[in-house]
């Protein structure tokens, strides 16, 4: 049984390791900066998870018990990555880097980004409905 | 009243789980103390989340993470393919554009999430009035697909769990 659970931990920890090293290759190799930023959402998503199944599994080996806090790491790292991603995107359309690239909206109001704010008066709160 | 206490009731929910998943040992003080979070959290919070989200149907929302863990696994090992194996200079990035039905603010940010965790594209931006997202594919030799995929696999579903 331990054995069993010896050769599934180490294939997590080597499948997770190798999906990591993928993601850092990834940022070296590819082009230009908007490619280099899939990158680490690959490395962030198997790569972690598959190493936190690893921690949780071995946990339950030595006998500290099944390990739950390792689900509140991946549930946040789903959380937050795609808002660090949004961020970067974000510094580089700001840049202006890829001016020329960007398709139009297609409706009236331009990418939130370089949108000036609306006319008028400050939007309020809406109330909250209680 | 109740309504009052709790303006979000599955965020309560929510932290409960949380701290328990956190102190990791099912105790009577942990519950108390998970009580107390949940309510103290939303009820300082709320001013910033006014509306309630409509949530139809709980299983969904589930089947729906289920359905994005598995997608995140296959693309994954996609897109490590093209890292390592694709000549540089066939990788044909592409600038996408995706209309999007969605109105909930909820519901936006879950299918923006979404893009980006499956590896490959990645939401850059969204149109000031919410009704188009500006998304960045690593490799897309034929970009309306992808649209035409999000549309299909992630965007219907959250119709039908959110609006």
């Amino acid at each position: 049984m331990t054995f069993a659970l010896d050769i599934i931990l180490s294939i997590l920890l080597v499948v997770g390791g190798l999906f990591g090293l993928t993601g850092s290759y990834g940022l070296i190799r590819l082009k230009d900066r908007m490619q280099r930023l899939h990158a680490p959402t690959k490395a962030s998503t198997v790569g972690l998870g598959t190493a936190l199944l690893a921690s949780m599994f071995h946990g339950l080996m030595i006998g500290t018990g099944f390990s739950w806090q390792e689900i509140l790491v991946m549930v946040f790292i789903f959380v937050t990555a795609p808002i660090t991603a949004n961020y970067l995107s974000k510094v580089h359309l700001q840049s202006r880097h890829f001016d020329g690239q960007i398709p139009k909206t297609g409706v009236s109001r331009d990418w939130s980004t370089f949108d000036d704010a609306p006319e008028g008066p400050e939007p309020q709160l809406p109330q909250r409905d209680s | 009243m109740l309504r009052r206490l709790y303006p979000h009731p599955y965020l309560s929910l929510f932290l409960v789980l949380t701290w328990f998943l956190l102190v990791n040992q099912w105790k009577l003080g942990s519950l108390v103390m998970a009580a107390f979070l949940a309510t103290v959290i939303p009820l300082i919070t709320a001013p910033y989340w006014p509306h309630r989200p409509r949530l139809n149907s709980l299983p969904a929302l589930l089947s729906y993470v289920l359905l994005v863990v598995w997608d995140v696994i296959v693309a994954n090992v996609q897109v490590a393919k093209i890292v390592l194996f694709m000549p540089r200079d066939r990788i044909q990035s592409a600038w996408i554009r995706v209309p999007i039905e969605l109105k909930s603010p909820e519901a936006i940010a879950l299918l923006a999430g979404t893009i980006t965790m499956t590896p490959g594209t990645v939401t850059a931006d969204m149109s000031s009035c919410g009704r188009v997202l500006l998304i960045h594919s690593l490799h897309a030799p034929d970009p309306d697909a992808i649209r035409d995929d999000i549309k299909s696999r992630y965007e219907s579903r959250l119709k039908r769990i959110f609006e």
